[in-house]
């Protein structure tokens, strides 16, 4: 059987990824959650898991659910509007060209670079601040400084899931094939028309898999909000720096594990409902 | 071409969009340069940081930044090396040999969005104790971790221009005219794959210059925490060293993407 040794080495070509996967992604993966499951001295415990209802930390996913959905929505409109912008631009001219390249740095743009650049716009002597203050009279923190709260992490999250926005569904508008507006013209429909009856409902798919993106993408942010906020635990990934560099937080040793694992299983749902999205997508990818 | 113009918007809708999205996204970047010119309580601005920071006059606790340039960089070409060799060929022999592993490929490509790097990060330390061991603690060897968080970036672009391209096609017939596999690869497939592999690699640069979380929890030196250590001595030169490395990062994916496109003769 020549084919069937054909396919088991094609079958060891999938190896090394494999092995690589298996030891930079599972292994790191399943030894933070087992840590939430046990005590220092090793002693199985279902002591941090228990900790997930606690109402503190409760109310902390809620505030990380809340920030995520609102900035991922409007993240992906400004964005897709930004896409939609982008129709018909030559794919290889300097428009394309640099649209990409400030999509791509500005994405990753969290952490200190954000934090820096925050402060300096809507910080307490920031530069739109002092505007609104001394040109219109208007101050932006009359009821108390929100910017280093959670409140104050919906603008900088905006400002990275646009251009993560772009990049992701930049490529499904692409998609679109001409032929489908050619076709809607040539019987006598509308730009209008076509969006409405064939632009949106092709596109939903792709556009809700890249919201659900952009979620995922704010709830497992870290950078930003530890630049911006160095004490608060206002939000999941906060909670787990203090549960990983101090042993205080609800008096509880490995409580970062079991943190952890409360995010992995949002995330768990937000993937599964991706999964199911993008097979509908695929539909119109042949 | 001209088909594509029914879809597009106009040139007014088109720039009255991109004007202003473009324009509130500019502000913190402006806020930034604002800041760095500052002088004092008096008001008024100079360039004189600017200035101090291009003559060289910096002490030697700005060594870091140097150093996590450098460290950055070549962690950006060992990881977009890895995703060269472990995932593209990869994808491309699960679209060929094994279309039944496709969801489960997917499903694992995209598992590192849901697993944030400051969990990664725990399990990923005692795992790096081993690896200082094997390989020293170079800074390098961080890339094994980004090409994970790269992942998912990296599979969406490929993925999509797999989809685009008729991979088994191309191949059956590269494979009836008597290619062999490393052929049909390198001269087949991979040429028609560039813009997907490009994208690839241009996100995965960026993941690479961005990120902070686990360079800074063990304790390499990259460009994001060397801009830490620099902000706590000086507020306003690693503001200055932030614009800087904005415009570094922008200017490099800038010309990897004119690299990709740049082919004449090409038809599109």
């Amino acid at each position: 059987m020549a084919g069937a040794r054909a396919r088991r080495r094609a079958a060891l070509g999938l190896a090394p990824f494999a092995v690589y996967i298996l030891l930079f992604l599972a292994l790191p993966t399943l030894l933070a959650v087992w840590s939430g499951f046990f005590q220092r001295d090793g002693s199985f415990t279902l002591e941090n898991i228990a900790a997930l209802g606690d109402p503190v930390i409760l109310r902390t996913f809620g505030t990380s659910l809340w920030l995520s959905a609102l900035t991922a929505v409007v993240g992906a409109i400004l964005g897709a509007l930004v896409c939609y912008a982008l129709v018909g631009v030559r794919s290889d001219g300097p428009l394309r060209s640099v649209v990409d390249a400030i999509s791509g740095v500005l994405a990753q743009f969290g952490g200190v670079m954000l934090a820096f650049a925050f402060v300096a716009t809507i910080g307490i002597q920031g530069f739109v601040t002092v505007v609104l203050r001394d040109q219109l009279g208007f101050n932006i923190y009359e009821n108390g400084v929100w910017l280093y709260e959670a409140p104050g992490l919906i603008l900088p999250y905006i400002y990275f899931q646009v251009p993560l926005m772009v990049i992701v569904f930049l490529p499904a508008l692409q998609a679109l094939k001409p032929q489908w507006a050619e076709a809607n013209a040539t019987l006598g429909g509308t730009t209008a028309g076509f969006w409405w009856r064939i632009g949106f409902p092709v596109l939903a798919p792709s556009f809700l898999g890249s919201l659900l993106l952009l979620f995922a993408n704010a709830f497992s942010s870290y950078a930003t909000a530890a630049a911006l906020t160095s004490q608060g635990q206002s939000i999941v990934p906060l909670q787990i720096r203090a549960a990983l560099t101090s042993e205080t937080v609800l008096g509880r040793e490995n409580l970062a594990g079991a943190l952890a694992l409360g995010m992995i299983i949002v995330m768990a749902v937000v993937m599964s409902l991706y999964a199911l999205v993008q097979r509908r997508a695929a539909r119109w990818q042949r | 071409m001209s088909a594509t113009t029914t879809l597009a918007p106009s040139p007014v809708t088109r720039w009255v969009i991109l004007g202003v999205v473009g324009a509130v996204f500019a502000l913190p970047i402006i806020a930034m340069a604002e800041f760095t010119m500052r002088r004092g309580l008096d008001g008024g601005y100079d360039l004189s940081r600017w200035i101090t920071v291009f003559s060289g006059e910096l002490g030697p606790a700005y060594a870091p930044v140097w150093q996590g340039i450098q460290n950055s960089v070549v962690l950006a070409l060992v990881t977009v090396l890895l995703m060269l060799v472990l995932l593209v060929p990869t994808m491309i022999l699960v679209t060929l040999r094994f279309p039944s592993l496709q969801r489960v490929l997917e499903f694992i490509c995209l598992l590192p969005i849901s697993i944030p790097a400051i969990v990664l990060v725990v399990g990923l330390a005692p795992v790096y104790q081993v690896i200082s061991r094997m390989l020293g603690s170079g800074t390098w060897s961080l890339a094994f971790a980004y090409g994970i968080l790269v992942l998912p970036f990296a599979y969406r672009a490929v993925q999509s221009n797999i989809e685009a391209v008729d991979v088994v096609t191309l191949t059956e017939a590269a494979r009836s005219l008597g290619a062999g596999w490393l052929t049909v690869i390198v001269s087949v497939l991979m040429p028609n794959l560039r813009r997907g592999l490009l994208a690839g690699a241009f996100i995965s640069v960026a993941v690479v210059l961005g990120e902070f979380t686990i360079a800074s929890l063990l304790s390499r030196t990259t460009l994001q925490t060397a801009l830490v250590v620099a902000s706590k001595a000086d507020a306003f030169i690693a503001v200055i060293f932030a614009l800087l490395a904005l415009l570094f990062a922008f200017l490099l994916l800038l010309i990897i993407g004119r690299i990709g496109r740049g082919r004449p003769g090409r038809t599109s």
